[in-house]
């Protein structure tokens, strides 16, 4: 262990003892080298004046606000130094560095329902901006930095309780703070034969991940996660607290067994919304499956595009697969995965089954995989996608990172993701425009996308995602942001919108949601107004903006 | 550079100001938490081949067997993130528990 006082004066020599190799370390070990010392940071205590104010509120209102707040959270917890809001920059920003750049005044980090309130309650009182996350670690659509720079970041991350899980009846409740790495955790340790259902990072929040339309791996209906959720708590921007479903009955026995309850249901209305604070939700778990076999269908001929699909929609449709199916291909050549959960037996009847539907499709190959029976030995889970099996992980990144195929990466990513028909026309169509868009929109080239990679993973649901490389070059992230909203509106056009987008162009997307002079998200907007009349929560998130913050 | 040092200052002035004497095991417990995932040995750790790709065969790709790492060049990275791996917030990582894990991590750093 090392004791603090050689802990300390070690400084200089630290910086000097990194990797030459580390940009970031040499960096430091230049500064502490320098012959003028740089300016002394401002201290990171809890009781600095934040350097940004909120939009519209003066620093008397704000001191109060933090005044305020420090009595409810405790003063660790609420962060007004640069060194601690900078922590709530996001890191992928297509703006990294520029005016344009979403950030934070400050943070606020509540730990039960009742600080969540008091919060919110303040904030309401004198305006100010909120923006809330659940663990902030919404890379690629966002982050944690604000919708609407100035906003409080209203974390999330130390409600971090599981609350309930339940083997018989398949369920988990939680709280925001909850990761699926936490969840599967909790599970494991506790013995429960359930599975969760990961997205591709395991350390994003579960309700986080649901409330902005994220999916996984497993099996349906368990990777629609905002689908699969059953009850809410949510938090409105006066203080008040609703829960959904039939969390509305006092002393409810069946909150996390019956998502409808009575009446119009609400809960859509916090789905990429701003209408309210979600602390606690509840999800179906899957009982964990006898054994998982998937199979991989080949078409070598364009035309035969339109069969397999067509293939694979009926077969879905009957939950004969069930798996998260993953397409692949281009031009002439056309693969689909197809997973297929259950027990053992029934498993191996259905591949029959399918492999005698995708047969009437002449010269398609059908190949058979191996058939995993669960729970899966360590070797095993060594060797497979952890994810397809209910195990969260971060392998994702060795895709999207440094690696042997691509050294140099920039670092961060953003993702364009239109969903188009189901079918193999609409699929051969978005091929060839992205084949024929591409040399203008990429510059000639000279810009490098990854994709077209098509996500079939939601029933019913083509997702035609283009990846977009972004780091803290501004002009390469400018020419980014120019071809991500080329691609926006040339897919508008087609009549093709995006189902999630990174916070600085959610308002552009919004916009191509514009049937019947965007009566769609007027109505929001009054709904909005009707909720939230100050517009203090999240404003701006998904293109919905309180009435004194939208343009005429 | 400056912006570097500055962080580097306030990195250290918040460790100064966490526990001095750190729970047992809470740096390792703080390490499964949150770097395991990506940093240890075996396939599908993406910090291990990024660090395997960055550094050939000069350095060793699994933090925890480095030994120029000290505990303050651990605590910058955590708290400014690097390439693709974003910062740690204090709701994450609190200054006590970063203090520990950078203890932790910096087990077999042999000073120059």
């Amino acid at each position: 262990m090392t004791d603090r006082r050689s802990f300390l004066q070690a400084a200089a020599a630290a910086a000097a003892a990194m990797p030459a190799a580390s940009s970031l370390a040499a960096a430091a070990a230049a500064g502490a080298q320098a012959a003028t010392p740089p300016p002394a940071p401002r201290p990171a205590t809890s009781a600095t004046a934040p350097s940004r104010l909120p939009p519209g509120v003066s620093r008397a209102d704000f001191n109060k606000v933090l005044t305020a707040w420090r009595g409810t959270v405790g003063g660790d917890w609420v962060f007004t130094s640069d060194a601690d809001v900078a922590l709530y920059r996001d890191a992928y920003s297509p703006y990294w560095d520029e005016p344009e750049e979403r950030v934070a005044s400050a943070a606020v980090a509540p730990q039960t329902l009742e600080q969540v309130q008091a919060v919110v309650r303040v904030a309401n009182q004198y305006r100010v901006p909120l923006y809330a996350i659940s663990t902030g670690r919404n890379l690629a659509y966002g982050g944690s930095a604000p919708a609407y720079s100035g906003s409080v970041v209203l974390d999330l991350k130390r409600m971090n309780r599981v609350l309930e899980v339940s083997e018989r009846n398949a369920y988990a409740l939680v709280e925001p703070g909850v990761n699926y790495l936490d969840l599967y955790e909790h599970i494991t340790r506790a013995n429960l034969d359930v599975w969760i259902d990961p997205p591709d990072p395991g350390w994003g929040s579960v309700i986080g991940n649901a409330l902005d339309g994220g999916g996984g791996w497993t099996a349906s209906p368990f990777r629609d996660h905002f689908g699969s959720h059953c009850g809410m708590e949510v938090v409105l921007a006066n203080g008040e607290v609703v829960r959904t479903g039939m969390g509305a009955l006092p002393n409810s026995k069946s909150w996390q067994h019956n998502k409808w309850g009575y009446g119009p249901w609400v809960d859509g209305l916090f789905r990429q919304g701003n209408m309210g604070v979600v602390t606690k939700m509840g999800f179906y778990l899957m009982p964990r499956p006898e054994a998982m076999q998937s199979a991989t269908v080949q078409v070598t001929r364009t035309e035969d595009a339109v069969p397999l699909i067509d293939t694979l929609n009926l077969l879905e449709s009957q939950h004969v697969v069930n798996g998260s199916t993953q397409l692949f291909g281009a031009g002439a050549s056309w693969s689909v995965q197809i997973p297929i959960y259950g027990p053992e037996k029934v498993v191996r009847a259905q591949m029959e089954y399918c492999k005698d539907k995708f047969a009437k499709i002449a010269n398609s190959r059908f190949t058979e995989g191996e058939l995993v029976r669960t729970p899966l030995d360590a070797a095993t889970l060594a060797r497979v996608r952890k994810v397809n099996f209910g195990v969260p992980d971060l392998s994702t990144f060795a895709m999207l990172g440094r690696n042997a195929q691509n050294p140099s990466p920039p670092g961060g990513h953003i993702g364009f993701s239109p969903i188009i028909p189901r079918t193999g026309e609409a699929l051969l169509e978005y091929s060839k425009f992205y084949t024929d868009n591409l040399p203008a929109v990429s510059e000639r080239g000279t810009l490098r996308f990854q994709g077209p990679v098509y996500m079939t993973n939601w029933d019913r649901t083509l997702v035609a995602m283009i990846m977009f490389p972004i780091g803290k070059d501004k002009i390469m992230n400018a020419k980014m942001r120019a071809a991500f909203e080329k691609w926006v509106q040339l897919a508008a056009e087609r009549g093709w919108g995006e189902y999630r987008t990174p916070a600085v162009f959610q308002d552009l997307v919004a916009n191509t949601y514009s049937y019947n002079n965007r009566s769609l998200t007027r109505m929001r907007e009054t709904i909005k107004d009707a909720l939230d009349p100050n517009g203090i929560l999240s404003p701006g998130r998904y293109g919905v903006w309180p009435k004194h913050l939208r343009k005429a | 550079m400056r912006a570097a040092t500055a962080t580097l200052a306030l990195i250290l002035a918040a460790l100064a100001g966490a526990a001095s004497a750190a729970e047992p095991g809470l740096g390792e417990s703080v390490y499964k938490r949150w770097c395991v995932h990506c940093h240890s040995s075996g396939r599908g750790n993406p910090g291990t081949e990024s660090l395997r790709v960055k550094y050939k065969d000069s350095l060793p790709a699994v933090l925890l067997d480095r030994t120029d790492l000290s505990p303050q060049a651990i605590a910058l990275f955590v708290r400014q993130g690097v390439l693709s791996m974003p910062p740690f917030r204090k709701t994450e990582i609190t200054d006590a528990e970063l203090a520990a894990l950078a203890d932790y991590m910096a087990s077999k750093y042999v000073k120059p």
